[in-house]
């Protein structure tokens, strides 16, 4: 992965960048020792490293759009930065970049129940948004794994989902209106609205990965409460059977909440790591749905009539909380399980859902090629994969060899219909496979869009479009 | 009609480049919104490519008929979750609803409240600029974040930035049952109470509104056990008198297609606001309209007999909200149809527009209704 070399220019002006920041940010807030700035050198995808030129940590919108007037006098990139765990690499820093943080943006603004809404500071930590409406009997359904961790802020730049957006929508869906600062310090307010009145620029920035603007405020939509969830674990003997059984969930009209599934090597790791009492097999499922006891019951049970079609080789309803939080511990220490075999490489395609056996049988048979292994979690419901590829970072060739094989799977994602990404972002990962997906004129239409917003391309300019793509426009 | 009619994406896209002045983007012109110019009808790029009812997956082509999208979902027990308007009643308009008008308008109806609106399902899309360039953006599968969400942009865009030639649509199965409980002369401030209350409940209400006769309507949708136990639940948390509607379906495709406000000569406006806001925007308005509140509240439509332009944009912008007009009745043509935006935000759309359509092709004056 290439990146453009460190303009020397930008680099000679650190003094007074330094200097021109701190009249205008309290003097904790513009972090120049490089001993600091290393703290934001990677995100989670930690492959890629590279200490920014200046990192600052604005406590208000005026503060972000006089630190973004200042940076755009002085021609100097800006790389945004929520909570740093993306898996892309979108809030990864050049050496002659400023990274702006929003870590001090964490207050809640107002919450209205009647409205339904929420509106927070981007800095604020995903689950600290449902920890400010939960005891009124809310929630913010978007729910990324990370969500201990990551920032309203990363969640909209990424427009990320999470395990129940099959029933919730991903962030796009949850997003009311923004304040953003744009590159010139200009403030706009989008959104607000349950629709737009002109062009929905609302839409357009949630998932623009940074480029389009600093998101300092947002207004989400918050949802009461369901009166309980239930799931039910579903073991088959090969993931054709498996993928049959959830589009017969799906055509049978129940929309669960969520629709989880893992093959054979990652059921295999977390049960060894966490000992959820999996049953060992081609595939599993893990379908919840939510309700009164009785509406679970009913759901439940003409869920498993339908499993039952399938010749389960397990079929375990959660009778209680405990049993559903043993069925959900397994699955929710996945990552960390095949992080215990060794190092991976989180990948994210997204196919359409009845191409799964295709799919699989493929990677086994790549997997096999690259001499990699490979274990695969997937929201069956929508199509989201997450096959995690295993290799040692301290082996010479295996981090390459690992990205070659992540390559090839998600041009077969592309092939059978699906697409790069499904929640994770395009960052500097999937950056130069986007030739695969989108041709020229398609990444032209997305260009033109960042040309409006940031006509000098000093937004996390080095992301999502391939570099000689983007050249021209970068300037 | 005379103009040009394209039968396939390149054709569209070789009349584009072709054009010498403003382009008349027609899809159904149910809205009779079409502005002014040499028309393009795009009823030639018409057709179902794929339906996979297993993967809830619809793609078709942006002419295809409203109509046969419906009946071939219905086939298979399933449905456009966003419920979208028909128009033709209440402007008094013929034409025949298409997907791509639908799309390119973000028409959403009742649902929008629990099921998203029609930018929350589409999933991708392709379009011809007005530069003549094709575009393809998004897919057809249900999480998909590569590159920027110009689908989003262009959902609701109303033909201003490019023609739509496909669109990918998320379907949603037909529950069992639905049952509408509905309340009887509450006031709009009261209305909205209680519909904010049943929204604020883990009941799933997927339709409330307050209709001009005064009557408050709740929808529940689902398994005809679970909609028996919450429509109790739900008149146990609400009390007062909640009976049950007769013909649900009827009711809501009434509210849907605010018929209530069909024919007449009055203006009719459009507006988005916060529901708890929504009393205080017919308060300010005066006693001189109509009202049907949808979306809990959040949308209010007005039937204003004098117009009332500057009451309800004005009201609207100091509750925070916004108004567009949907038939102008005897508002003064110099009225923008579109709600006022911010410098900034105007100066952002009008960037894009310039972009995507240099030679202004499709920005001709909206022609609304009279
Ligand atoms: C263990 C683990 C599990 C994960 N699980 C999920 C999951 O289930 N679903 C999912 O979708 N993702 C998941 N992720 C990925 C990641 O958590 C999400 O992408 C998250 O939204 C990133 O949030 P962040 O605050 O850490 O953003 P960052 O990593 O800091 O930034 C993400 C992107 O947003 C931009 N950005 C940051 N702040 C702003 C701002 N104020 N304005 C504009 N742009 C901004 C950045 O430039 C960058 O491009 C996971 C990551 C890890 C490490």
């Amino acid at each position: 992965m290439q990146m453009p070399a460190p303009d020397v220019r930008i680099m000679g002006l650190k003094a007074r960048l330094v200097s021109r920041l701190s009249e205008v940010l309290p003097p904790d807030a513009v972090i120049a020792d490089p001993a600091e700035t290393r703290a934001y050198e990677c995100d989670a995808l930690t492959a890629y490293r590279c200490p920014p030129l200046i990192a600052i940590l604005p406590a208000s919108t005026e503060e972000v759009a006089a630190a973004l007037r200042i940076c755009h006098e002085e021609g100097v990139p800006v790389v945004p930065r929520g909570s740093g765990t993306s898996l892309a690499g979108g809030a990864l820093p050049t050496a002659d970049c400023v990274i702006l943080g929003v870590a001090r943006l964490t207050e809640v603004l107002e919450i209205s129940t009647e409205d339904r809404l929420i509106r927070v500071q981007t800095g604020r930590t995903n689950l600290s948004v449902t920890g400010a409406v939960e005891d009124l009997g809310f929630f913010y359904a978007p729910d990324p794994s990370s969500q201990l961790a990551c920032a309203i802020a990363g969640n909209i730049g990424m427009n990320s989902g999470g395990a129940h957006c099959l029933k919730y929508g991903v962030t796009t869906n949850n997003l009311l209106g923004v304040t953003m600062v744009l590159m010139d310090g200009r403030v706009v307010e989008l959104g607000g609205q349950m629709e737009a009145g002109g062009l929905d620029l609302l839409g357009v920035v949630c998932g623009s990965e940074g480029q389009l603007g600093i998101v300092t405020e947002a207004t989400l939509r918050i949802l009461p409460k369901p009166e309980g969830a239930r799931p039910v674990l579903m073991g088959f003997d090969s993931s054709e059977v498996a993928g049959a059984c959830v589009a017969d969930i799906i055509r049978a009209g129940i929309l669960p909440v969520a629709i989880e599934f893992m093959d054979r090597p990652c059921i295999e790791a977390t049960e060894a790591f966490s000992g959820a009492g999996y049953p060992i097999c081609e595939a599993l499922l893990i379908v919840e749905v939510e309700g009164s006891e009785e509406e679970i019951a009913d759901q439940l049970g003409l869920i498993e009539e339908i499993a039952r079609r399938h010749d389960p080789v397990e079929l375990r309803r959660a009778k209680d909380a405990e049993e559903a939080g043993r069925i959900w511990l397994g699955r929710k220490s996945a990552f960390g399980a095949m992080g215990q075999i060794g190092d991976y490489l989180c990948l994210d395609g997204t196919i359409p859902v009845g191409e799964l056996p295709r799919v699989l049988r493929r990677i086994g048979e790549l997997s096999e090629q690259f001499g990699l292994r490979v274990g695969n979690v997937f929201h069956a419901g929508d199509g989201n994969m997450h096959p995690l590829i295993i290799f040692d970072a301290n082996r010479e060739g295996d981090l390459e060899k690992a990205e070659a094989f992540g390559a090839e799977i998600l041009r077969l994602c592309v092939e059978v219909g699906g697409c790069l990404t499904g929640e994770h972002g395009v960052g500097v990962e999937k950056r130069d496979l986007m030739g695969v997906q989108y041709g020229p004129d398609d990444m032209d239409a997305q260009m033109d869009v960042k040309d409006v917003f940031d006509p000098a391309w000093l937004l996390n300019p080095a992301k999502v479009f391939p570099l000689e793509a983007s050249a021209g426009r970068r300037g | 009609m005379d103009g040009l009619r394209p039968t396939s994406e390149s054709e569209l896209a070789d009349a584009i480049r072709g054009a010498t002045g403003p382009l008349s983007v027609r899809g159904g012109d149910t809205r009779g919104m079409a502005p002014a110019g040499t028309p393009l009808v795009t009823a030639g790029l018409s057709g179902i490519r794929l339906y996979e009812p297993g993967a809830l997956t619809l793609v078709a082509g942006a002419g295809t008929p409203l109509a046969e999208i419906e009946a071939a979902l219905a086939a298979e027990g399933q449905r456009l979750s966003f419920e979208p308007m028909d128009h033709r009643a209440l402007l008094g308009t013929t034409g025949v609803p298409t997907i791509g008008g639908v799309a390119a308008a973000n028409v959403s109806g009742p649902r929008r409240i629990q099921a998203g609106a029609a930018r929350d399902v589409m999933l991708g899309l392709r379009f011809v600029d007005g530069t003549g360039r094709i575009v393809a953006n998004g897919g057809r599968v249900m999480k998909n974040v590569t590159g920027y969400d110009l689908v989003r942009l262009l959902a609701g865009s109303r033909g201003t930035l490019g023609v739509l030639s496909e669109v990918a649509l998320k379907t949603l199965p037909v529950p069992e049952t639905e049952c509408t409980l509905l309340a009887e002369g509450l006031a709009p401030g009261g209305a909205v109470d209680a519909m904010s209350r049943a929204l604020g409940t883990p009941f799933e209400v997927s339709g409330a509104a307050h209709l001009p006769d005064g009557r408050t309507a709740l929808r529940l949708e689902g398994r005809a056990a679970s909609v028996r136990y919450r429509a109790e639940a739900l008149r146990g948390r609400l009390g007062g008198t909640w009976a049950e509607a007769a013909d649900s379906a009827a009711l809501w495709r009434e509210v849907r297609d605010v018929t209530a406000f069909a024919g007449g000569h009055a203006a009719i406006w459009r507006c988005a606001i916060r529901p708890s806001r929504a009393a205080a925007l017919l308060a300010a308005i005066g006693t001189d309209h109509r009202a049907l509140l949808d979306w809990g509240g959040g949308l209010v439509w007005l039937s204003v007999p004098s117009g009332g332009a500057e009451a309800v944009r004005g009201a609207a912008a100091r509750l925070g909200g916004q108004a567009s007009l949907v038939r102008r009745g005897p508002v003064p043509a110099e009225v923008p149809a579109l709600p006022p935006e911010s410098p900034a935000v105007t100066a952002l759309s009008e960037g894009l527009r310039r972009k995507f359509d240099p030679r202004g092709l499709f920005s001709a004056p909206l022609r609304e209704n009279a």
